[in-house]
């Protein structure tokens, strides 16, 4: 028991958390700049989904990690594309469309991961994202390990938080961003083009959503099966209320999660008396509480979720 | 659409042939996209559906295991229909069902002493209670703290999934069957749906639903309750000025929803299985949202379109033991008739007018 | 109201024309709403555009600020063709548009307001402190005092059409379009509004100023455009016509401005409000210590311009709004923050401000509109699963007549009964709202805004209504922007400022300028109550 406390275990809890958190910080970024431009996509999961195994696949074919990266950022981009035409030219109800987008990367993913590699008794690997220790950085006591000695994915995730808060508040894109959100008739009138704007973010978005699965299949599990992501796009989402759309408050909440995830992990390690499977529930319970905590305050940009069309009067 | 001469002009309600093709429309273009996903698959699309055909209707039997299949699909998709009647997204069909199959199999093993007229319909009550149950939680925390219910009853789900997963490896596993597979021990005769036609795996279950699917029309359109929960989902401002409790509609639309998909649970489990297993719910809660919407959220559409996806998932089970296709491309053609669904809806408030 | 004093005669200046619309036409799926306009405006001169709700002014303007293409016709902005197809082609000619709602972002400085869809000096970065110093200068230019760093959401709303004006002027507008500007200010901000106005002519600008009220008109504007129905009646010289005139064109005929009503009997009271506060949606005050009270076969009519808590006494009586002070007590019974159903039962209707998205349930059909409150009550159902009740069930034949009933004495135009009520027009959603209320004989209406946005037709046949009601001692609170309504039907006119009642006057002995003071703010009657400061 003494070992539950102690330094070594603390260090290495939170490298789990922040490691474990990564995924979940590139889905929440992107889910938060396609919900401040007014669009709610809940088919972050069957993004993040297809994201995984197109990182997967691309780094399996062609042994190249990068290759496998990129192609899981345009799938993303791609499954963005497919939302934002259906939220922003077609006007569809965004939240059945969502569930549409999910079902379809869940069906999709499987079935392309079923064709790819077939049923074998030995899943297929890759050596994935391992730890990049950075020089220096990483021999600092304590925050040294749990910050610095992650792999490249944990970096990148770090670095854009803080660029995505620079984009949205200091950039006229972001002002434009904002103002579509919260009232897109306002920024029409003003020229701003609300529908490329849209487009825009809810591509980004795709593309981080993307960005988040490829993390889980290549750095995380280095595997890929069906289902993978068991519900972390939907707990993405959750976060970005939780943060109240800001990304730094988001990172907070994706910590958060993150630490559940991690001490679900260490109690099983340990051999803990608790059956796992409620330790499974942890971050879906967690989820729950957060959104009943936060949600009544919560308001979010005035147009979410409504789509814009020119000239109601 | 300039250059063609043409545009899209807007008119305020859909024309009527539209409305009917729609959602037809929508499955033909969902399974001609599947088609090249089948090609993609390496098999040949005519071979492929041959194959779903005869498996979904091919003999009596196939026909039986379509209908069997469809059976709790029509009960998830008629409690979907009143949650989205009154805009309130159940996602939680999984979740609701898994908790009235785990009443129904304790109930069928500790009360299987029972007489079955007595034990029967208390199974489908308590089973209707459980999903019930399970689904007003999300509700309340959706009427009294305008929490997102579609995060919560997703979030429900895991967590039943889980729960059903320790309770067939710890508590409800049955010690008799070698090797430790985790399932539950059968439940008491007394407990099973009778099989309608003998040789095959039609449960009475289909009966329960096409009552309930009388029930439903009747609840929504005949009884001031069901009034109430429409026009909660249609304009919630104008019902709250309208006296209505806009709080106890959503309280009510998620626990009948949640309620029926309690009682597919039941069917499965006193019908089909007579077990509880991992996997009890393959995605039925899922396949029930679709189903609900091609049903254009009426009771009677959604039987019939649950009889075809009942007709898909038997066909695509065809499909993968013959040829190979792997199963999960049901998923991806659920997804795509919801989005062309939706998109021809838009296409039907449009009509094409020379400029 | 008379005219504004200290503006000097006008005459309408002969300068160039910098904008010309030539035979605009522009359809919407069942109404015409452009017919075929001619409409110019010169530069150094305030041009109105005069006309009554629907006549198409704000349409014409849409059009012109690229927001709306026209079907026909042809524009030209400074003697050459242009081709708006979005507010971006009209901004980067010089054309600013000030809406009647505001398009203001809550959350956002003024500053980001202003900026925004603009290319920064830092591009791709703002640069708040440059635009600062840009709207600092403008704001000293024209009079137009604002805080730069302060957020929408903390402005009144005089200000907030400041910062509306400001984004033209930022853009280099030097043609600049205010719909209805007027609509949401006292007279003092009036007044300011006008020299602002002034001094923009002068500098050679062209205002286009779209107003239905004619003494705006006539206080500010060089020329006026009258619209009627679509179509352009004629554009005069204001210096050479009057109000009447200028009514006559408008309306098409002799406008009656005042209603015959019997004198009825005074009953018992039937609402009695009593030191009443509530806050607004921002956690504001909307109504502090309000009192008053209305009798049986009485329409006590309350004026005031809009956002004074109008909105918010309306709610709080039906019970869509919870008071934090005060008492509503209805028929003699204590109905303070009871729900709307309870309320309802107590024999209140209530037509709202807001038709579609309040009053009505636009995908319902018209018979199941009819039974929005009663659908619990005999003959349409029994109740619901009361052991005592004998059917569970809504009565469809009940049903059936009684929207029949509604439709033919109420002359509800629509096709059937069971139509989607989105399909009916404006006028005939406002009859059925009507007919839906009024048919539940109420021992109290609360109407608020009942004839907003509709032609001197429906307005004329629901004053006619609300009359018969009155006589049939039914009490009347009439909530109401449109002070001749007002003045015209109130037995009593209570004027409503920031909240509170500010005075009470008998119908006939209402002097339209003291109501007009007390409108502003400007003046007080000596009100009986005091607030007794307790808690409920």
């Amino acid at each position: 028991m003494e070992t539950i406390l102690s330094q070594a275990f603390m260090i290495s809890l939170l490298s789990a958390t922040l490691r474990l958190a990564t995924p979940i910080i590139f889905a929440a970024l992107g889910e938060i700049f396609t919900e401040r431009s007014g669009i709610l996509n809940l088919g972050v999961e069957g993004i993040m989904l297809m994201g995984a195994f197109a990182g997967f696949w691309g780094a399996y074919e062609t042994g190249n990690l990068w290759l496998g990266v990129l192609l899981g950022m345009v799938v993303g981009g791609l499954m963005g594309l497919l939302m934002g035409f259906m939220s922003v030219t077609l006007r569809v109800d965004q939240v059945i469309s969502g569930m549409g987008i999910y079902f379809l990367g869940l069906g999709l993913s499987s079935f392309l991961y079923r064709i790819a590699f077939g049923i074998r008794t030995v899943p297929p690997t890759i050596e994935g994202f391992g730890e990049t220790p950075l020089p220096l950085l990483s021999r600092i006591p304590i925050l040294g390990p749990i910050l610095f000695r992650q792999g490249i994915p944990v970096y990148a995730a770090m670095v854009l938080v803080p660029l995505s808060v620079i984009l949205l508040y200091r950039t006229t894109l972001g002002l434009k961003i904002r103002a579509a959100g919260e009232n897109p008739r306002a920024a029409d009138t003003l020229g701003v083009n609300v529908f490329l704007v849209r487009y825009l973010c809810v591509i980004l978005g795709g593309v981080l959503v993307g960005l988040g699965g490829v993390v889980l299949s290549t750095a995380h599990l280095k595997m890929f099966w069906e289902n993978m992501t068991i519900g972390r796009g939907f707990i993405a989402v959750a976060i970005v209320y939780f943060g109240k759309w800001h990304p730094y408050r988001t990172f907070a909440g994706a910590l958060l999660f993150g630490g559940a995830y991690a001490l679900q992990l260490w109690f099983q390690a340990l051999g803990a008396p608790v059956p796992h499977q409620l330790l499974l529930m942890l971050p879906y319970i967690l989820t729950i509480a957060v959104l009943a905590m936060v949600a009544r305050g919560a308001k979010g940009p005035a147009a979410l979720g409504t789509p814009y069309k020119r000239g109601e009067a | 659409m300039k250059f063609l001469r043409l545009k899209l002009e807007e008119q305020p309600t859909p024309s009527v042939p539209m409305r009917v093709l729609a959602p037809i429309l929508a499955v033909a273009m969902a399974l001609a996209v599947s088609i090249a996903l089948i090609v993609l698959a390496g098999a040949s699309p005519l071979v492929a559906y041959a194959s779903l055909f005869k498996g979904a209707f091919g003999s009596v039997a196939s026909l039986a295991e379509t209908i069997a299949k469809a059976t709790p699909l029509m009960l998830v998709g008629l409690g979907i229909t009143i949650s989205f009647r009154c805009r309130v997204w159940n996602i939680g069909g999984e979740g609701q069902l898994i908790m009235g199959a785990i009443i129904a199999t304790w109930m069928g093993i500790a009360l299987g002493r029972m007489p079955a007229l007595l034990l029967l319909p208390s199974i489908v009550a308590l089973g209707f209670v459980a999903g019930a149950l399970w689904g007003a939680m999300a509700g309340v925390l959706k009427a009294k703290l305008e929490v997102n219910e579609v995060i919560v009853t997703i979030m429900m789900n895991y967590v039943a999934i889980y729960g059903l997963n320790y309770l067939v490896r710890g508590p409800l596993r049955d010690p008799t069957i070698a090797g430790g597979f985790p399932q539950s021990p059968r439940i008491a005769p007394s407990a099973e749906l009778p099989r309608l036609i003998s040789a095959t795996r039609l449960h009475a279950g289909v009966l329960i639903a096409l009552l309930g699917a009388i029930l439903v029309y009747v609840f929504l359109f005949r009884t001031p309750l069901g009034y109430e929960v429409r026009a909660v989902g249609a304009n919630p401002r104008a019902a709250c000025y309208g006296g209505i409790s806009v709080m106890r509609s959503i309280v009510l639309a998620m626990s009948l929803s949640g309620g029926l998909a309690g009682i597919a649970g039941v069917g499965e489990i006193c019908g089909l299985h007579y077990r509880l297993l991992d996997g009890i719910s393959t995605g039925y809660g899922y396949t029930g949202i679709v189903v609900a919407l091609l049903g254009k959220l009426h009771p009677f559409g959604v039987i019939l379109a649950a009889l075809f996806f009942g007709a898909m998932v038997v066909g695509m089970e065809a499909m993968q033991r013959t040829i190979g296709t792997p199963f999960a491309l049901v998923l991806a053609i659920e997804g795509l008739v919801v989005l062309f669904m939706l998109s021809g809806e838009v296409l039907t408030r449009y009509r094409i007018r020379r400029v | 109201m008379k005219p504004e004093q200290g503006f000097s005669l006008r005459e309408a200046k002969a300068g160039a024309a910098v904008v010309e619309m030539r035979g605009i036409t522009k359809r919407f799926p069942g109404v015409v709403a452009n017919d075929r306009i001619d409409f110019e405006v010169r530069a150094g001169e305030v041009h109105a555009l005069l006309g009554e709700n629907g006549a198409g002014k704000t349409t014409l303007m849409n059009v012109l600020y690229g927001l709306y293409q026209p079907d026909e016709g042809e524009i030209f902005v400074h003697g050459q063709k242009a081709a708006l197809k979005s507010p971006r082609d009209a901004i980067g000619l010089g054309i600013g548009m000030v809406h009647q709602h505001f398009m203001l972002i809550p959350p956002l400085t003024v500053t980001e307001n202003v900026i925004l869809g603009l290319r920064s000096s830092k591009e791709p970065f703002l640069d708040t402190n440059q635009a600062e110093k840009r709207i600092a200068d403008l704001s000293k230019r024209y009079g137009l005092k604002v805080d730069p760093q302060a957020q929408i959401w903390q402005l009144s709303v005089g200000e907030q059409q400041r910062v509306e004006i400001i984004k033209a002027l930022y853009r280099g507008a030097d043609i600049l379009i205010l719909d209805e500007p007027t609509s949401v200010l006292t007279p003092p901000e009036v007044r300011e509004l006008f020299v602002v106005l002034q001094r923009m002519a002068e500098e050679g600008k062209a205002v286009i100023f779209i107003t239905h009220k004619l003494h705006e008109v006539m206080s500010v504007s060089h020329r006026v455009t009258v619209l009627r129905d679509g179509k352009a009646v004629s554009t005069v010289e204001t210096g050479k016509t009057d109000e009447k005139e200028l009514a006559r064109m408008m309306v098409g005929r002799e406008v009656l401005f005042r209603l015959t009503k019997k004198p009825v009997p005074k009953g018992d009271i039937v609402l009695q409000v009593e030191d009443l506060e509530t806050l607004s949606d921002r956690g504001l005050p909307a109504l502090k210590c309000l009192s008053f009270s209305v009798r049986q076969g009485e329409i006590l009519g309350i004026a005031g311009v809009a956002g004074n808590g109008q909105k918010e006494l309306a709610e709080v009586i039906t019970g869509l709004r919870k008071a934090t002070q005060g008492r509503v007590i209805i028929g003699g019974r204590e109905m303070t923050d009871r729900s709307p159903g309870e309320i309802i039962e107590q024999g209140v209707s209530y037509i709202p401000e807001e038709r579609l998205e309040v009053g009505l349930i636009m995908d319902f059909s018209v018979a199941e509109n009819t039974i929005l409150e009663t659908r619990r009550r005999p003959p349409f159902s029994d109740g619901w699963f009361l052991p005592s009740s004998k059917t569970w069930f809504l009565n469809p034949q009940a049903i059936k007549r009684h929207a029949e009933d509604l439709i033919s004495d109420y002359d509800v135009k629509t096709p059937s009964k069971d139509v989607p009520v989105k399909q009916l027009s404006g006028g005939n959603l406002q009859r059925l709202i009507l007919a839906r209320e009024l048919s539940r004989q109420p021992k109290l209406l609360i109407a608020a805004q009942p004839t907003r946005g509709l032609d001197v037709g429906a307005t004329e046949y629901i004053h006619s209504r609300l009359i018969k009601q009155r006589e049939r001692g039914t009490a009347i609170l009439l909530i109401s922007e449109d002070l001749d309504e007002v003045l015209s039907l109130g037995d009593r006119i209570a004027v409503m400022y920031e909240g509170e009642i500010v005075g009470i006057v008998s119908g006939e002995e209402a002097e339209v300028e003291e109501i007009g003071l007390m409108m502003a703010g400007a003046k007080r009657m000596n009100m009986e109550s005091q607030c007794s400061g307790g808690a409920k």
